[in-house]
């Protein structure tokens, strides 16, 4: 059944919730249960549609957080304060409830084990979902893909799936994880204590030589900072790929 | 654009896939203000609109305007000189 | 045909049929939508041209579009994303006192933004009272997310037509779509008809 869908022909489909995960404070993934699942893609998001009894929508996308598995789907969603979407999936959603959703979406944003390595992923706060399903992927696969991500977050308690990328990078199999944590760092700390900047990444990305297909992912303002800082260091545009999600706070 | 409040194109993927009953995201499109050439997904998007609105990231000229109608989604070539699917 | 979704309410509330168009929710915030960057424009370089199909184009200043008789205008506004806001109050020149002692035969009117946005509607539904050159609301100076240092109001149609940034009025014979128009939605606007999309 799934990859023999017709492709691209989305329509909306009702996800279950069978599971919730708390990831992080105010960061908390849904696991859905979708009949009729296509399958997707490392990378890939959906547009989930919520319907109010008196008939008000809303729609927000949302990155995917693991790879293909069956009908299950994982999205892993940050409560945004002024949200109007983001505060009901992270705190009113309950098992058995549904929300529509439709997808995959996107063709761009993709990376599979298959298209090698090195791979460079760099992200800022929620920006991490979909390059979680990346390196989710590359687990799964066994493979020795060189990765490196760069994660920037306010904090180290703030950082989504932290526990996870250690367990990953203590496999030793060829995975580096650094943090730039902005805004307060443990007692001890000798990370990095600012935001990502041309320095930062001309210290910890793949060199340009060794041409790595890169994803950035995060608030906008970091996505086109970083983005026109490792084009600046050398790195091909075409191999330096981007997904914003907007300003802090929005949505 | 020295303003936060835009994303990119891959946010009106969706209502591009339902338009034209495939991902567009990848599909590379020629500005025909400037003959920059990227990504609809690298587009310039703002979707805090009536629809999605997505410009060139070199110049800023609308290239593509896309509106959920009744009927479908409405997709408006506004500056855009051609489009081709990315190879790999 | 779409499922609801258990215990979800939106920002919007539905609300009194008699006060609200169809189709509309009310919404207590202030959605700030816009169909590009927010242009940066100095009090020193704005200026509000009236041209077109009048005998010569004029051009106000900032100081002189201040120095201006202005009103205060409380209003609902009603935008076709779906949200209205009741009670707006605003701050802004009269339409009617922009053209006062402009003698024109243009039936129409084509407005222009900074940063290139434009919008189309009747010359008659920019006068009578029922439009505004707005530089304040809620008593502070208009924010340039929210169309300052001067936007066109126009609360009897949906709100794209009060255009952010005003920048001129072009005053035209024929009738030319302006943006949103020319991408899908209706030529006029009327909220009560629910006269959103083209063909509506």
């Amino acid at each position: 059944m799934a990859g023999t869908a017709l492709r691209g022909r989305l329509t909306w489909l009702a996800g279950e919730v069978a599971a919730l995960i708390d990831e992080a404070p105010g960061v908390r993934s849904l696991v859905l249960e979708v009949p009729g699942w296509p399958g997707h893609r490392p990378g890939q998001h959906v547009d989930v549609r919520l319907t109010a009894e008196d008939g008000y929508q809303a729609q927000r996308s949302y990155s995917i957080a693991a790879p293909a598995d069956g009908e299950r789907v994982i999205l892993t969603v940050e409560r945004l304060d002024d949200g109007e979407v983001s505060p009901y999936l992270v705190d009113e959603l309950r098992p058995g409830d549904e929300i529509e959703l439709r997808g995959p979406i996107g063709g761009w944003f993709v990376w599979e084990p298959a298209l090698g390595g090195p791979l460079q992923l760099v992200a800022g706060g929620s920006g991490v979902v979909p390059l979680m399903a990346m390196l989710r992927a590359r687990a799964a696969a066994g493979t020795a893909v060189p990765a490196r991500l760069l994660l920037s977050s306010r904090s180290l308690e703030e950082i989504i799936y932290r526990e996870e990328l250690a367990a990953l990078e203590g496999r030793a199999d060829g995975l580096r994880v650094t943090y730039a944590l902005t805004r307060t760092q443990p007692p001890g700390w000798t990370g990095y204590r600012r935001r990502v900047d041309r320095e930062m990444l001309a210290e910890e990305v793949w060199p340009p030589g060794e041409r790595p297909h890169c994803f950035v992912c995060g608030p906008t303002g970091l996505v086109e900072a970083a983005a026109s800082a490792m084009v600046g260091l050398g790195h091909e545009p075409g191999r330096v790929k981007t997904e914003r999600f907007g300003p802090m706070g929005g949505s | 654009m020295s303003d936060d409040a835009h994303v990119d194109g891959n946010a009106a993927g969706g209502m591009l896939a339902e338009a034209f009953g495939a991902d567009m995201t990848a599909v590379r499109g020629c500005c025909a203000g400037c003959g920059a050439v990227n990504p609809i997904a690298s587009l310039i998007t703002y979707t805090r609109a009536p629809g999605a609105v997505l410009r060139c990231p070199g110049c800023g000229i609308v290239m593509l305007v896309a509106v959920a109608m009744p009927g479908g989604v409405r997709v408006s070539v506004a500056a855009l000189r051609w489009l081709e699917p990315v190879a790999g | 045909m779409a499922r609801i979704s258990r215990g979800f309410r939106g920002r919007g509330r539905a609300a009194d049929p008699a006060r609200v168009p169809p189709g509309q929710y009310v919404t207590d915030d202030f959605p700030v939508l816009s169909a590009g960057p927010t242009p940066e424009i100095s009090l020193d370089d704005w200026r509000l041209t009236i041209a077109g199909e009048i005998d010569a184009p004029v051009s106000l200043t900032w100081d002189e579009l201040q120095a201006l008789a202005s009103e205060e205008v409380t209003t609902d506004i009603h935008c076709v994303t779906k949200w209205s806001k009741l009670d707006t109050a605003w701050t802004g020149v009269s339409v009617d006192t922009l053209l006062e002692g402009i003698d024109t035969a243009a039936e129409y009117a084509l407005v222009h933004s900074y940063g290139g946005y434009t919008t189309n509607l009747p010359l008659e539904d920019l006068t009578g009272g029922r439009a505004w050159v707005a530089y304040a609301y809620g008593g502070a100076p208009l924010e340039p997310e929210h169309g300052g240092p001067a936007r066109l109001l126009v609360p009897h149609l949906y709100f794209w037509k009060s255009a952010k940034w005003v920048r001129a009025i072009e005053l035209r014979a024929d009738d030319e779509p302006g943006f949103w128009e020319g991408y899908g939605y209706h030529n006029y606007g009327d909220p009560w008809q629910e006269q959103r999309y083209a063909g509506d």
